[in-house]
């Protein structure tokens, strides 16, 4: 069967049985190998994209159910050749090791500070607690959203000063 | 003025990594990311008994569904003299199986289809007849008089004894037992659980059916190794073999063996002539891939009454699982182990290790430990803890009354090793200062009378890593050097080509500082290559902390010959002798005129446009370098816990660690790895474990039932250092990317403990769970 998803801000059509994972629509079909596999039971996060705005393990999707509803995977973080301030907070504090982890990490934590601007280190350690990560400890993890967060603060507060 | 220049300086400089641009915008290239034209996919049935005879495979119906192009069984590999394969450790483990399944999840057929989806639904169509044995799941059967033989293939063998290995002097021991005013003992058991990184194993073989070149994309940690293994499993010629280990995700040791998917994905694309992929799943990785630990250890210290240690004996009973797989050199059988002395001047020491096979995956590999460093930290370091109980002495007091002292190294151990540098004492004074130790055991104190239980745990750990000097180590007769070679191109930018293999370590960058140090060419001009077999000198791989120690000193090295290079050439457009040059970090400069001056970067054009009559053009160059010893890291790790009378939940309220790992290249970097190992150690210590029941089932097979810590678990970390050079490294470092591995199970487990310990608590068995606490407190009367 057809379907439809705008992923990253494109609309893209696949037919696809009607058993393909959201995941595997994304890295097979799409070629966007950014979101990865982990584990099979929704445990690791490492294929974490966000669903209309919302994280979700692709892995434990249909493609088909994700039918006309906008997908944004780590491909569609950057813009104009800028990385986002997550991306950025990430590589300051080195926040990623191996960089398995590291895609989903940042669409679980994109999704936390849009609802949540300036939360607390508990607040992030729980946010994140839904993807795993065997490198880094998560210590530098925390710092980095902790360092995205004030950056887009700043940013915002330069631009209603603008 | 160019007198006064001054280089920058690449050591011990927190340079953003390199690799992180590609990674952050999901450009990396893993395993599972290679799609080439044609490609099949291969899945794998596995055994679902530990131990039965195979009377029949039924591959009919399987290869009927549309999609499948072949199934690969025993019986096929047999013909091709494939069904076995050598491990690292020289023994035999099945490709496939043929006459029999010895463990649970054992390979017994791989489908490969068109899809990976239909591949899977082949597995459902394969009929196997087992017909069950008696399974065996602790070495402890497995060694007791008439046990069924499980390796009953290999001729002659009668018993399920891996090996029987000894290190020390027995008889000197004994005599120090005689004069000892106490005995100590412990025994204890370190669980068997898995390195798990977060990318499983797999591979994409692609044989040309033409030219039978075999490219072959690989989850590995030691791409040369394996190239050479291949040759020699499958015969193929190793010119036509290239091994490319591109990004991966995670290591920790699971990447070092050969596995079967590997082998069957290559032979399955040899047969068919296209290329397959195999990305084994989660529960493959877990129940069939290379484990760690799983080691029975008891041993006693013999002390005087002032806490002086003047003997130390240990036992060590190893599950082998079904094969003896561990990844470690040949000549020592329990790899490192004898390091169980530890951080102390123990005049006497004598160790007897026994491995057994059991009906259990095979491995044996270090989860981000060198060689079995981590079993011998963690007992000596439980047993000092225990003894300090048993003598009423400090825990931190009686360790730093035997440290071994300053002036002391290089130290030969009672079991062999020669300990290269440390200071002890001050890495325990950084470690207890930053923990604030005396107020934290008075508040102990305090508590305890409130009715409340903390614990303040200590482990001073030293490891031995960097293998290894050629003389000592090698791995299926490889002596364990590793390279790097260079080549600075005509406007002095330079690639450099490493044996070694990243999996997260940050070689792309802390390589290329290395590099910077030596010849002033800026780290961002540096680019970085490992992995790649064809374009890569050949080095022994990434594992048991040896990356820095052995191709980071090659780099070094490697750099230090061209800067001679170099010299030549700047003397030549200098017009002066190379001796009246002085090198000032990144370009030579005449002796007394220092305005006349070459950059390297001039240098290295020249070496291509204007070299000296009768010099070689270029400006390249290769090193193998072959340490002259092992480095030897240590450090402190102090644990501070409370835990909960009502529940024997116990919560980490403080974590110091101290690191001293010599020279830091790049501090970011290696604080990176510390707060990775503590995770790790800590997830070791609390909740990871990999058992069975009597039937052979492996509990833990997916991350519902092996439990990793997640950022809300993981304790937070305080970090403190101190910098011991090595003295024989080129560069004074020593390797990092375990000790915290190494060290911090013992001080986690000693910080439980001591909650307990003044109603008499000696041992909780890892992993710690609320369970074992709630029972210990129970029968110490101390449950509220």
């Amino acid at each position: 069967m057809k379907v439809t998803v705008v992923v990253n801000g494109q609309e893209r059509s696949a037919e696809v049985e009607p058993r393909l994972l959201l995941v595997h629509l994304l890295r097979e079909r799409l070629r966007l190998t950014g979101t990865h596999i982990g584990c099979d039971t929704t445990s690791c996060g490492a294929c974490t994209v966000l669903l209309d705005g919302t994280p979700v393990k692709s892995c434990t999707m249909f493609a088909v159910q994700a039918e006309g509803r906008e997908v944004t995977t780590v491909e569609g973080l950057a813009a104009g050749g800028q990385l986002h301030a997550l991306q950025e907070g990430f590589k300051e504090e080195h926040g990623l090791q191996c960089g398995f982890c590291t895609p989903g990490m940042l669409l679980a934590s994109k999704a936390l500070l849009e609802e949540n601007p300036d939360p607390s280190e508990q607040e992030i350690r729980w946010a994140l607690s839904g993807n795993l990560c065997r490198c880094t400890g998560y210590q530098n993890i925390v710092k980095a959203v902790q360092w995205s967060a004030r950056k887009l603060q700043s940013d915002r507060a330069a631009n209603q000063a603008g | 003025m160019a007198g006064e220049h001054t280089a920058e300086a690449w050591l011990g400089r927190s340079v953003r990594r390199k690799e992180d641009d590609r990674f952050l915008q999901g450009k990396g290239n893993y395993v599972d990311d290679i799609t080439l034209p044609g490609m099949l996919h291969m899945s794998v049935l596995r055994s679902p008994v530990a131990h039965a005879r195979i009377n029949s495979i039924d591959t009919s119906a399987a290869e009927a569904l549309p999609g499948v192009v072949a199934v690969v069984t025993g019986e096929l590999l047999a013909q091709h003299n494939l069904a076995w394969m050598p491990t690292l450790s020289g023994d035999t483990q099945a490709v496939l199986a043929t006459d029999k399944v010895r463990m649970q999840g054992q390979e017994v057929a791989c489908v490969v289809a068109e899809d990976p989806y239909v591949a899977h639904d082949a597995l459902e169509l394969i009929e196997v007849d087992y017909d069950p044995l008696p399974v065996i799941v602790t070495p402890q059967q497995s060694l007791e008089p008439g046990a069924p033989v499980i390796r009953d293939d290999k001729e002659g063998k009668e018993d399920n004894r891996v090996y029987h290995w000894e290190a020390g002097d027995k008889e000197a021991t004994d005599r120090a037992f005689a004069q000892a005013d106490r005995v100590v003992s412990l025994e204890t058991f370190y669980p068997r659980c898995h390195p798990a990184p977060l990318e499983t194993c797999g591979c994409v073989a692609d044989v040309n059916p033409v030219t039978g070149r075999a490219t072959i994309y690989m989850t590995s940690q030691a791409p040369h190794v394996h190239r050479t293994v291949f040759a020699l499993v499958a015969g193929l010629p190793e010119q036509n073999i290239q091994i490319i280990s591109p990004d991966i995700g995670g290591g920790f040791g699971n990447k070092v063996p050969v596995y079967p998917g590997y082998v069957v994905a290559t032979a399955a694309s040899l047969l068919l002539g296209r290329p397959v992929k195999w990305v084994e799943d989660r529960t493959g990785n877990l129940i069939s891939t290379g484990f760690a630990r799983d080691f029975y250890m008891n041993g006693e210290l013999a002390l005087r009454e002032d806490g002086k240690m003047l003997g130390l004996r240990v036992n060590m009973l190893s599950d082998q699982g079904y094969a003896y797989a561990d990844a470690q050199p040949s000549k020592l059988r329990a790899g490192l182990f004898h390091i169980v002395t530890g951080s102390y001047d123990i005049p006497a020491a004598h160790v007897v290790t026994d491995g057994a096979y059991t009906n259990k995956a095979p491995g044996g590999v270090a989860y981000r430990c060198s060689f079995r460093v981590t079993e011998a930290s963690f007992f000596i370091e439980r047993l000092v803890q225990t003894a300090a109980y048993e003598l009423g002495i400090d825990q931190a007091e009686l360790r730093r009354r035997n440290f071994i002292k300053p002036e002391q190294f290089p130290y030969t151990s009672a079991t062999g090793f020669v300990y290269d540098s440390g200071d002890y004492g001050r890495a325990m004074d950084v470690a207890l200062e930053k923990l604030g130790y005396e107020d934290l055991k008075a508040e102990q104190a305090r508590a305890r009378d409130g009715g409340r239980l903390i614990g303040v745990g200590l482990a001073s750990f030293t490891e031995v890593v960097g293998a290894g000097p050629s003389k000592d180590y090698d791995i299926l007769g490889l002596k364990m050097f590793d390279s790097a070679e260079l080549r600075v191109h005509p406007t002095g930018k330079a690639i450099l080509k490493i044996g070694v293999q990243t999996q997260g370590q940050g070689h792309e960058t802390t390589f290329a500082q290395i590099v910077a140090n030596e010849l002033g060419i800026p780290p961002a001009d540096v680019l970085v290559q490992h992995g790649d077999t064809d374009n890569t000198p050949y080095g022994l791989g990434t594992y048991a902390s040896r990356s820095t120690p052995t191709a980071g000193a090659a780099t070094a090295m490697v750099s230090r010959k061209l800067r001679e290079k170099a010299r030549q050439l700047a003397a030549h457009l200098l017009e002066v002798a190379p001796e009246d040059l002085e090198w000032v970090g990144d370009r030579f400069r005449v002796k007394g005129a220092p305005d006349r001056q070459t950059t390297i970067q001039e240098a290295a054009f020249a070496a291509y446009t204007d070299m000296p009559e009768g010099m070689e053009a270029g400006l390249e160059g290769v090193t193998y370098y072959d340490p002259p010893n092992m480095t030897y890291p240590f450090g402190t790790y102090a644990v501070a816990v409370e835990v909960d009378r009502g529940t024997g939940q116990w919560k980490v309220t403080r974590m110091v660690a101290v690191d001293d790992c010599g020279v830091r290249i790049n501090p970011m970097i290696v604080e990176g790895q510390i707060m990775g190992g503590l995770t790790e150690g800590f997830a070791m210590a609390a909740m990871e474990l990999i058992t069975f029941d009597e039937l052979g089932n492996c509990i833990g097979s997916n991350f519902s039932d092996y439990l990793i810590p997640t950022a809300w678990e993981t304790p937070k970390f305080e970090l403190g250092e101190t910098v011991t050079p090595s003295p024989h490294h080129p560069i004074g470092a020593k390797g990092v990317g375990e000790s915290a591995t190494v060290g911090s199970p013992a001080a986690f487990v000693n910080a439980v403990v001591d909650a307990l310990a003044h109603a008499g608590v000696r041992e909780l068995e890892m992993p710690i769970g609320p369970d074992k606490v709630w029972k210990a407190l129970v029968e110490a009367g101390l449950a509220e």
